[in-house]
């Protein structure tokens, strides 16, 4: 009994272990698997992140020059950006952000054209 | 004149993360037969199999638990290691039995948390969660992610730790292991502790070979039983002996596991000071060839079974998983009867159940 006490009165004088979220925010580590992102300038659309992806949250039409990505079916395991032949895919280690609806990653090749990949976010309803 | 009743329990219950049914026969307080019911997560994991080819095979094996996931992913490829030949690099074993450990404090803390929290023990149950969040740090720097750190591949690992991180974490371990002792006496001497946990729930010996508990439940019974020490990844060069207590009862099965966080502690100090250099995989050339085979792991709460069948191809004809949830049923079954009925949650709580894994 007398180490519950001793705990008690110690943890009285010590400062708070949780954060004052979102005032305090944690910093990500630098490994973090955070959220997938596509570099379109780099991408040639070799569909090799489609064919190993685990959970199938990824498709390439090449006919439409068009990379898809479902961040909501995304596992975050990394096997993609691996296999990346072109290092167009990495992952980013802030965490992905909540989301009052489901959406789409759609990104287009054809801007390359212009010299900027523009994202462009689709409803999924 | 007593009263005779059935009282369900579960599967939605306070103390439950999970959902079991557990059938309660009771005379006034106290449980005289006990019919159990599982099913109500059942994801048809082992199906995946035949769809996903086998390197994809691995994330989804790692989902079967959250909390041992790591030595899910691990089973399944020691499993295709070798039945395909592969003899992977010294490092890789040994960072494999590093992230094994850490997941095995985790899990222990985790188990603690809770079961403090089905006797009402609501403080030792923050303290043992915040232990636990320096374990999920070292897991998320090193590995990338909290949980499911998916750093196995057929013939070796994902990541390398490098010098400086492995200094952290022999640093870390050790803060871990000073709050560890703080947390221990509330547990081992406390009054209340012992007054639920000391002779509650006893397996004897002979009970827990004949229902074939597994990992600490058979630890705790007196069975010196562990996995590790056949010696599968690097745990044949690290010296250790198998944790044993002889009560059988919560409070021993309680023991077992906080031992074994010490164990595990110093584990991991031994492989990082015998940690080897060199390649962390090897490059893996086609499909494995037909055949069958069997691989064991000694997990956070038991033994881990897997029965992998190949048929040449890329996808794998059938995965057969046996977690030690599934086996230690059997001994609850055992323990059950006779307690009281506000017993129950304790008891249920000291197997450490993961229903997620039971039913994959």
């Amino acid at each position: 009994m007398l180490g519950n006490i001793k705990s008690v009165l110690l943890n009285l004088a010590k400062k708070p272990v949780t954060r004052m979220y979102p005032d305090v925010k944690r910093n990500y580590f630098e490994n973090t698997r955070g959220h997938l992102i596509n570099d379109m300038e780099k991408c040639v659309l070799c569909g090799i992140c489609q064919r190993v992806c685990p959970s199938n949250c990824i498709k390439v039409n090449r006919d439409e020059a068009r990379w898809e990505y479902n961040p909501f079916e995304c596992v975050l395991c990394g096997v993609c950006v691996e296999r990346c032949v072109k290092k167009s895919l990495k992952l980013d280690s802030a965490y992905r952000q909540p989301a009052s609806s489901k959406y789409r990653v759609e990104l287009l090749m054809e801007s390359r054209e212009e010299g900027k990949a523009a994202g462009k976010v689709k409803s999924l309803a | 004149m007593s009263k005779t009743g059935i009282i369900p329990f579960g599967p939605q219950h306070p103390v439950l993360p999970e959902p079991i049914h557990l059938k309660l026969v009771v005379e006034d307080e106290r449980v005289m037969e006990v019919y159990p019911a599982i099913g109500f997560v059942h994801r048809g994991l082992e199906m995946l199999a035949a769809k996903k080819d086998i390197n994809q095979m691995i994330y989804v094996v790692e989902r079967i638990c959250g909390i041992c996931s790591m030595m899910h992913g691990m089973t399944y490829c020691q499993a295709l290691e070798e039945l395909m030949g592969l003899d992977i690099p010294p490092r890789a074993k040994f960072l494999r039995v590093i992230w094994a450990e850490l997941h095995r404090i985790h899990s222990h803390l985790l188990w603690l948390g809770l079961f403090a929290d089905s006797f009402g023990f609501e403080n030792l149950f923050m303290q043992s969660w915040k232990i636990r969040e320096r374990i999920m740090d070292m897991l998320e720097r090193t590995a990338g992610n909290r949980v499911i750190i998916s750093v196995n591949i057929i013939g070796g690992v994902r990541r390398d730790m490098d010098d400086s991180t492995l200094r952290w974490i022999l640093q870390e371990i050790s803060g871990v292991e000073k709050d560890l002792s703080g947390l221990k006496d509330m547990v081992l001497n406390n009054y209340t502790v012992k007054k639920r946990t000391v002779g509650k729930g006893v397996l004897s010996k002979d009970e827990a070979l004949r229902l074939g508990a597994v990992g600490p439940v058979a630890r705790g019974s007196g069975i010196a039983r562990d996995l590790r020490a056949t010696g599968y990844a690097a745990y044949g060069e690290l010296d250790f002996e198998p944790v044993v207590e002889k009560e059988g009862d919560c409070f021993s099965r309680s023991v077992v596991r906080i031992r074994e966080i010490y164990q595990s502690i110093d584990l991991i100090r031994q492989a990082v000071s015998k940690m080897p250099s060199g390649e962390i995989s090897v490059k893996v050339k086609g499909n494995p060839p037909v055949g069958e085979v069997i691989s064991v792991v000694e997990q956070s709460r038991g033994e881990v079974f897997y029965y992998i069948k190949t048929s040449g191809t890329q996808y794998l004809e059938r995965l057969r998983v046996r977690t030690p949830t599934f086996a230690n049923i059997p001994a609850l079954l055992k323990m059950l009867p006779g307690c009281e009925l506000a017993d129950v949650p304790v008891l249920i709580l000291t197997i450490d159940p993961c229903i997620s894994c039971t039913e994959r």
